[in-house]
């Protein structure tokens, strides 16, 4: 969907609590791991785009615009398996944070492919819609804001298992209109059973084609948090350093304090809502690796001239995988029986 | 000998003790009250939920992903369809995740007619489970089968949906459960809480043992030779009663405990059917899409050259609610008159 930065009525200011300065308080390496992971979850999604408009894929939705915050989210986690490490809830705009977390780029051009080698779903689900055990990425679904009722679960047995793991939760500010968003709040504050979870709300003022002023009367989403006593902010996510620094703050706080915060980051949605508005470059809306690649290269983190390499490896790179990824085979079509129990060969439980 | 929420109360107290059962929790579930039905009273993990069954049904899952082991109770049937699309998540995270993710949880809920409960305390739900791929449905008729299923079901690796008859709630059963007192009083003496301040009881659990009732087996409850009913829950004992009053009649009738409605026990129907050529399939859910639709439907082509007459469901009228009035809930849901007639007719049906 096109966007008219005219007709839309702009969000009300916010004030973050770390403004963005010209310094850049991180050290070279971090900034530069960030900016790649920013660059390849950007090369990535476009490559998924474009399988998706020439015809090698059904649908596409994901999270380009949300880099910023989406990779220092990812810097953050600590990944693992079981309630010893953090969970992940997320929803399906959140494959800058898996880049971020190391995970490999072939498996969401598989995924948007459909195929059988698709690691997280087996070619039975939509781009976007990661699943790993192994860390704790719980699987993703279309129906936003879900998530936020099951968040209360993992986060209880870590809370008894005792350590620092959390869970965290993921979705739009759309989707906080759904009783889901509620659900969460109330479980996670419980008093004397509050809940370590990092609750976050990616808010690109846009549900599909409404825009958020139309549809929310609350000011910050993050204040609906301030009537159940947990801590609450409301951030910059086009900025990521501002977002790595923000995050870090309310990591500690949950890990430490094994209690709820909930976590406002403004972003942009720089690819419309999915394939479904058409998936063109939105050119209104701040886009955070350019805007951070001037500030790197101004302070000589990283010259624009090898951000601008660094983006044609990826972009090339991931079309080879693409390449490799259109050679591979689809699910078999008997495969429809199999994992509808655990621990049960699968059969069509009515061939007799 | 234990009623049916004796039975289950009994049955979470091993699971929670032997087979790791981490949290039982919903509504009203923890101390005082110890539910409704005063199914969880007493139980060492349960707790009391916020009045949100969303929150109930997600925070289950939850658990489940992370290892423990959950039994969430929803207070009536009633109140668990606002998460039906949970429900149907929590069928499909396994097979969305191409296997990577199963979900070890059991979620009990009350159901059906019979306790003059009028619009929202009297839904069955079993229609719908049903059509809930990814789950493993139960609903027993006697307390014991109700404390071996149950076990069974916190052993799962899957969720399990446990529906309880609550006209049955309160009828005690006729095989003891191992360890419970021969007598009614000291069992209830032992387990039940007592009325007013129950801040200090604790109850003296008995000494119970494991009881494998495994789900997807039927049980034959009466053999017959000219008609089979295949049933399950509140309206079972009604079968067995008519079919007893009817072999007066001469009429020989087999009644088919279903037990497990998905997946259910097929062979048992098959032997059965192909042995007397007459069924009826019997429940109270609304009769349109109904589960005994299903099997009719089944039967109808798989074993239309062993059958006698038309296969005949009787269930629920399909109307918006059960009313409160007495008679209005009896015109709703199959009574015992409506059975023995039902059962009647498809005896003395000639081809």
């Amino acid at each position: 969907m096109a966007r008219d930065a005219k007709k839309l009525k702009p969000v009300k200011e916010f004030k973050p609590l770390i403004t963005k300065s010209d310094e850049l308080p991180l050290d070279p390496e971090r900034l530069r791991f960030m900016h790649e992971t920013m660059l390849k979850a950007r090369c990535l999604e476009e490559r998924l785009i474009a399988m998706y408009k020439s015809g090698h894929g059904y649908f596409w939705i994901g999270g380009p615009g949300e880099e910023a915050f989406n990779v220092p989210l990812g810097m953050l986690i600590k990944k693992g398996q079981g309630p010893a490490f953090d969970f992940c809830h997320f929803h399906y705009r959140q494959s800058a944070t898996l880049l971020a977390m190391g995970e490999q780029p072939l498996g969401a051009i598989r995924q948007m492919k459909n195929t059988a080698t698709d690691p997280y779903s087996g070619g039975r689900n939509f781009a976007g819609h990661f699943s790993k055990k192994e860390w704790n990425i719980v699987p993703v679904t279309s129906p936003i804001e879900v998530q936020y009722s099951m968040v209360a679960g993992t986060a209880l047995a870590q809370k008894r298992l005792g350590g620092d793991a959390i869970s965290i939760v993921t979705g739009g500010d759309a989707g906080t209109a759904e009783g889901d968003f509620a659900t969460c709040l109330v479980w996670t504050s419980r008093p004397g059973e509050e809940l370590p979870v990092l609750i976050i709300v990616t808010n690109n003022t846009w549900g599909i084609s409404t825009p958020y002023d139309q549809v929310q009367g609350v000011e910050r989403i993050s204040d609906r948090g301030v009537a159940f006593g947990m801590r609450t902010k409301t951030i910059d996510g086009n900025d990521p350093i501002s977002a790595y620094l923000e995050l870090k703050e309310a990591f500690e706080y949950v890990r430490t304090e094994r209690k709820p915060y909930l976590v406002e980051a403004r972003v942009s949605r720089l690819y419309g809502h999915s394939s479904a508005s058409g998936a063109n470059y939105n050119t209104v809306e701040a886009d955070c690796i350019t805007a951070f690649e001037e500030r790197l290269d101004k302070h000589g983190v990283r010259s624009k001239e090898e951000s601008k390499k660094l983006r044609e490896k990826y972009t090339e790179e991931y079309a080879e995988l693409a390449r490799q990824a259109k050679e591979e085979p689809f699910p078999d079509g008997n495969t429809i029986w199999n994992h509808v129990f655990a621990g049960e060969p699968g059969k069509d439980p009515l061939a007799d | 000998m234990a009623n049916m929420a004796q039975a289950i109360r009994m049955a979470l107290h091993y699971a929670e003790e032997n087979l790791g059962v981490t949290d039982i929790f919903g509504e009203d579930v923890g101390p005082p009250l110890g539910g409704v039905f005063t199914c969880t009273q007493g139980l060492k993990t349960a707790w009391n939920a916020p009045l949100d069954e969303r929150g109930i049904i997600g925070t289950a899952m939850g658990l489940a992903m992370a290892g423990s082991r959950p039994v969430a109770e929803i207070q009536f049937c009633d109140y668990v369809y606002n998460t039906i699309d949970l429900l149907k998540l929590a069928g499909n995270t396994l097979w969305s995740s191409n296997g990577q993710w199963n979900l070890p949880m059991v979620v009990m809920t009350p159901v059906g007619s019979g306790i003059r409960g009028s619009i929202y305390h009297s839904h069955s739900f079993d229609a719908t489970m049903t059509h809930i791929p990814g789950w493993k449905t139960v609903m027993p008729s006697t307390p014991l089968d109700a404390y071996g299923l149950l076990l069974s079901a916190c052993k799962e690796q899957n969720p399990v949906m446990f529906l309880i008859p609550k006209a049955l709630m309160r009828v005690r059963g006729e095989e003891l459960i191992a360890g419970e007192p021969g007598d009614d009083k000291q069992l209830s003496k032992m387990i039940d809480a007592p009325l007013g301040d129950r801040s200090k009881w604790k109850p003296q659990w008995p000494e119970l043992s494991d009881l494998a009732i495994p789900l997807g087996k039927a049980k034959t409850v009466r053999e017959g030779s000219q008609l089979t009913v295949v049933s399950y829950g509140r309206t079972l004992p009604l079968a067995k009663k008519a079919a007893d009053t009817l072999a007066g009649e001469g009429i020989d009738a087999e009644v088919i405990d279903l037990r497990t409605l998905w997946p259910y026990d097929w062979e048992a129907i098959v032997a059965s059917v192909k042995k007397t050529g007459r069924v009826l399939f019997l429940n109270e859910d609304t009769e349109v899409t109904n589960f005994g639709e299903h099997l009719a439907r089944r039967v109808t082509e798989k074993l239309f050259y062993h059958l006698m007459a038309p296969p005949k469901v009787l269930a629920g009228k399909f109307v918006p609610g059960i009313g409160l009035a007495d008679t209005l809930e009896a015109a709703s849901v199959p009574q015992q008159g409506d059975v023995e007639k039902a059962m009647r007719e498809l005896a003395t049906m000639q081809p």
